[in-house]
């Protein structure tokens, strides 16, 4: 293999999993040292800075960081990300004098962003910093998008929603709350120097079924429920309530139903269990209140008697799987199960919709019906207007439309000043070593043993009557430390200079994990297999220095390394340092001055 | 010196051996040897010969005396047997031991000072008396506990850090344990566990006296470029007479040999050793030509490593002086002290 190029910031990016994972690429392991360290307003700024939402995002997210977590490659558990992120929001100081200064001369472009969600929350979070005037357009009263409607306020409580969207809009942001727009065409109309289509997927689906139609009055679509459950709409529900789809809105839909007095809550899913899209500690929590979840159910009737639904008829199903690893759901041909209820909720899936995008408006749509956006730049086929978050390619989630955001907005003020959408900013690298002494490192290298600590929930007995009762209480502080030791460091890098090894092997000996070879180099594939452990997992880089003196080189697997630093105190010539990777993904800057300082 | 405990987690796909035990069972507690200590490696290759012939910790007895060498005991093996003598005297209490309980592994650890200069008289006694041991000596000519001296290992021609040299001729241990009947004699150097790990093994399957001077440079005192003991000269004047495999007598053996090129010795336990020849002029199942040919690679300056010499008669001194055959903690009272008539009989004997 070739020497590996540590100078490509995404050689060592990959390596700190979590980040690489993190659509916004949070400088997790940095944020999560700051809570050991009780600095709880650095950690919340790191990730105010990165995601916009610390105090959401912290209750809410995806959390695609913990599958990634190198953590749960050489124990059972991940780090508690998610959890910890919100142990710096709940426990920061105060940050106003930290927030970007907003010009009060503005720059003169106007950005129109429709939607207020998180994606165009974020455009504006990264715009109002450099002069735009944003002005957002919501049909709804309040800002916030799926992050008021669709997420319950037992998971997410109100005050903290009001609290981050409110500090996105106190930048000055104008906006026209319950403003439903019906034509794209009236808002290029205005004059806006840009527009970001941040409408989200706020349609959900249906499913065509007998009895469907006559059933009406008793079958509510999942994010229109959750959404009037939210405006206090609606504030009651039948006794026996069944949930069709397995995803985290009928996940919600169900606790909530609880919440509202029914009885009696049922989830069935076509699909076996194990493909559910629901997160696992969302159908953990659901569970834990007493909802049973039927996986390969398959809604085939709703039955009326006296023109009023009383019972939904499934069919039983089972998933087969063809070579290409394809799925056919495939009727058991046992009998069918009937389920008497009173009302059902209905969260098979959402799209996003643009009736509202006039088809001659020169942004072209595909074939779904999806318009035409650039992966890199969020630009659509009529320059200067964007798209982003879930308008852009259809359902993902808040951490996602916070990445578009930040890119859109770097699209959307190099439009405005005319230059190439492609010429994209580069991010913010840094690497510097964490000596501080003959064997002390600037960060705790003792690998913590200690397991996942578990989130405390507020007494079933309490939430399950209060629908603004958040279930979960947070960890304390105590819980946070424990927490937050059990982070490997990955962003402290193991760098290695192949100039400085004498070949005594005292890093390969003292490795806890058997990461590190010397060995002679062979192509990749064959080098994997002959590796003290063979490096069977391909997603793992391997770091592969140039010829040593003896004509081998040495090859570190990173897969499960512990960052512990050992190699570097056991090394005798320094070959080995550990040295701390800062990435920071690059946002919407202010304009570069042209006249450069003088470097005399 | 780390400060902390060596992590507990493993690598998940680590290989496991026949007692269901990975390399990392068979460590001890974090060295705290200076960085780099080719001593560490030592330890790390008598962790992988262990794990690799499945010894169970319990058999072993880990022998030592004084040193940066006999500290490493502590390093490996950590649910084993030890004792860390008094400087120089790990050969008595190694035969005494030896004498009560033949069954166990014996492996001493020990340096060039423990060895070839306070130790030197002890060494030689162990020797000729055939102990079925396995001794190590780690051996970096320098006495690093004490800041650098010159050892009694250390060539004339290798200077000190300061550039002075040594007055007195260096003392050959291979050559003198041949010389006192040591039946297995190898030369290595931990910089290589490839050649290393083998001799290991071979060693400890041996049975009699087998000695491994392992070159096993200090970085701190004696790894400068006048030395004749670093790691970059022991790499550019290694001369490896042969390559050692060892075969356990459970696994085939698979390797083709070319005819004439090989000895292949067969132990007591039935392992087999194969030695295949790298210097055509070097037999070492053959006293008489092997020193010639080991005192013309010394007087070039080069290291001669690998299997040096192996009797394959394997006597040891139980053999030698008709003891039992069990150890003494496992023959019955009475017999083991059989009372005051058998005393008065042996008494009256020499009356």
């Amino acid at each position: 293999m070739d020497k590996t190029d540590v100078t490509d910031p995404d050689y060592f990016h990959k390596v700190v999993d979590c980040q690489w994972a993190c659509p916004a690429h949070t400088p997790v392991p940095e944020y999560i040292r700051l809570i050991a360290h009780g600095r709880y307003t650095d950690a919340f700024m790191i990730n105010w800075e990165s995601n916009v939402f610390p105090g959401i995002l912290g209750r809410t997210c995806d959390r695609p960081c913990e599958p990634a977590c190198r953590r749960g490659r050489i124990e059972d558990k991940p780090v508690a990300i998610c959890r910890l992120k919100r142990v710096a929001a709940d426990n920061r100081g105060p940050i106003d004098d930290r927030l970007p200064p907003i010009p009060a001369f503005k720059n003169g472009k106007r950005v129109a962003l429709i939607g207020a969600g998180p994606a165009s929350l974020t455009v504006a979070r990264d715009l109002m910093p450099l002069g735009y005037d944003c002005v957002l357009i919501e049909r709804d009263p309040q800002g916030g998008g799926l992050m008021r409607k669709n997420i319950p306020s037992f998971r997410l409580p109100v005050d903290v929603l009001d609290e981050e969207v409110g500090r996105v809009l106190d930048m000055g942001v104008t906006t026209r709350f319950g403003t439903e727009i019906t034509s794209l065409q009236s808002v290029l109309d205005e004059g806006f120097d840009a527009v970001f289509v941040g409408t989200g997927a706020p349609r959900g689906k249906d499913l065509r079924v007998p009895g469907r139609e006559e059933a009406d009055d008793n079958i509510h679509i999942g994010i229109d429920f959750l959404s009037s459950v939210s405006f206090k709409h609606i504030d009651a529900i039948g006794k026996r309530v069944v949930v069709i789809g397995g995803g985290n809105t009928a996940m919600d839909c169900c606790r909530t139903a609880l919440r509202l007095g029914a009885e009696s809550v049922t989830v069935t899913v076509r699909s076996p269990r194990a493909d559910m899209k629901a997160s696992d500690w969302e159908i953990e929590d659901a569970e834990r209140e007493g909802i049973p979840i039927l996986d390969n159910h398959s809604p085939k009737e709703f039955i009326l008697t006296d023109g009023r639904l009383t019972a939904v008829v499934f069919e039983r199903m089972r998933a087969e799987y063809d070579d290409t690893g394809r799925r056919r759901l495939i009727p058991t041909g046992e009998p069918d199960v009937v389920i008497e209820c009173d009302d059902v909720l209905m969260a098979v899936g959402q799209d996003n919709a643009f009736p509202w995008i006039e088809r001659d408006a020169g942004i072209e749509f595909n074939d779904w019906e999806q318009p035409v956006v650039d992966r890199q730049t969020f630009q659509s086929t009529r320059p200067g207007v964007f798209f982003g978050g879930d308008a852009a390619w259809g359902p993902e989630n808040i951490i996602w439309a916070v990445a578009h955001g930040h890119q859109a907005a770097i699209s959307i003020d190099l439009y405005c000043r005319g230059e190439d959408l492609n010429d994209r900013p580069p991010p913010e690298v840094n690497l510097v070593s964490q000596k501080m002494g003959i064997h002390e490192w600037s960060y705790d290298n003792d690998v913590s043993n200690e397991q996942r600590r578990i989130v405390p929930h507020v007494d079933p007995a309490l939430s399950l009557r209060d629908l603004s009762m958040e279930v979960e209480l947070g960890f304390d502080v105590q819980q946070a430390v424990d927490e937050a030791m059990r982070c490997l460091n990955c962003d402290i890098q193991t760098v290695f200079t192949d100039q400085l090894c004498i070949e005594c092997d005292a890093c390969m000996d003292i490795c806890p994990v058997d990461c590190i070879n010397f060995t002679q180099n062979l192509e990749e594939p064959d080098l994997r297999e002959t590796l003290r452990v063979p490096a069977m997992n391909h997603e793992q880089a391997l770091y592969v220095s140039g010829d040593l003196n003896t004509g081998r080189v040495m090859v570190k697997d990173e897969d499960v390394c512990l960052h512990c630093g050992l190699c570097a105190e056991r090394c005798p010539t320094g070959a080995w340092d550990m040295q701390k990777f800062f990435f920071f993904d690059a946002k919407a800057q202010p304009e570069p001055t042209r006249e450069q300082p003088n470097a005399a | 010196m780390t400060h902390i405990l060596k992590p507990q987690f493993r690598h998940p796909k680590l290989r496991t051996n026949a007692l269901g035990l990975t390399r990392r069972d068979y460590e001890g507690v974090i060295s705290t040897l200076c960085a780099g200590c080719g001593h560490d490696s030592v330890t790390a290759a008598l962790v992988e010969a262990c794990f690799d012939m499945e010894l169970p910790a319990h058999r072993v007895a880990k022998m030592s005396g004084i040193g940066c060498s006999s500290k490493t005991t502590n390093y490996f093996l950590n649910r084993s047997h030890g004792f860390n003598s008094v400087h120089g005297r790990m050969p008595s209490i190694a035969t005494g031991a030896n004498l009560a309980n033949r069954d166990l592994v014996y492996l001493g650890v020990s340096g060039d000072g423990d060895t070839a200069s306070i130790g030197l008289g002890q060494f030689c006694h162990a020797v000729r008396r055939r102990v079925n041991m396995l001794y190590i000596c780690e051996n970096n000519g320098t006495y690093g506990l004490t800041k650098g001296q010159f050892s009694a290992t250390n060539d004339r021609a290798s200077k000190n850090r300061r550039g002075m040299e040594t007055p007195f001729d260096s003392i050959d241990l291979c050559n003198m344990a041949i010389e006192l009947g040591a039946g297995f004699v190898a030369r290595a150097f931990s910089g290589d566990k490839a050649q290393l790990v083998p001799l290991i093994k071979a060693g400890l399957h041996y049975r009699g006296f087998a000695l491994i001077d392992v070159i096993s440079p200090c970085v701190t005192f004696n790894n400068h470029t006048t030395s004749t003991k670093s790691y970059d000269y022991v790499r550019d004047h290694n001369h490896m007479v042969g390559r050692l495999d060892l075969v356990p007598e459970r696994e085939e053996i698979t390797a083709e040999y070319e005819p004439g090129t090989s000895a292949d010795v067969t132990l007591h336990d039935g392992a087999q050793m194969k030695l295949s020849k790298l210097d055509e002029s070097y037999d070492p199942t053959d006293m008489e030509t092997a020193l010639p040919v080991l005192e013309r690679y010394k007087k070039r300056g080069e290291i001669a490593t690998g299997v040096l010499y192996i009797d394959d008669r394997e006597q040891d001194l139980h053999d030698l002086i008709g003891t039992t055959n069990q150890p003494l903690n496992e023959v019955p009272a009475d017999a083991l002290c059989p009372g005051s008539s058998a005393l008065d009989a042996i008494n009256d004997a020499h009356r």
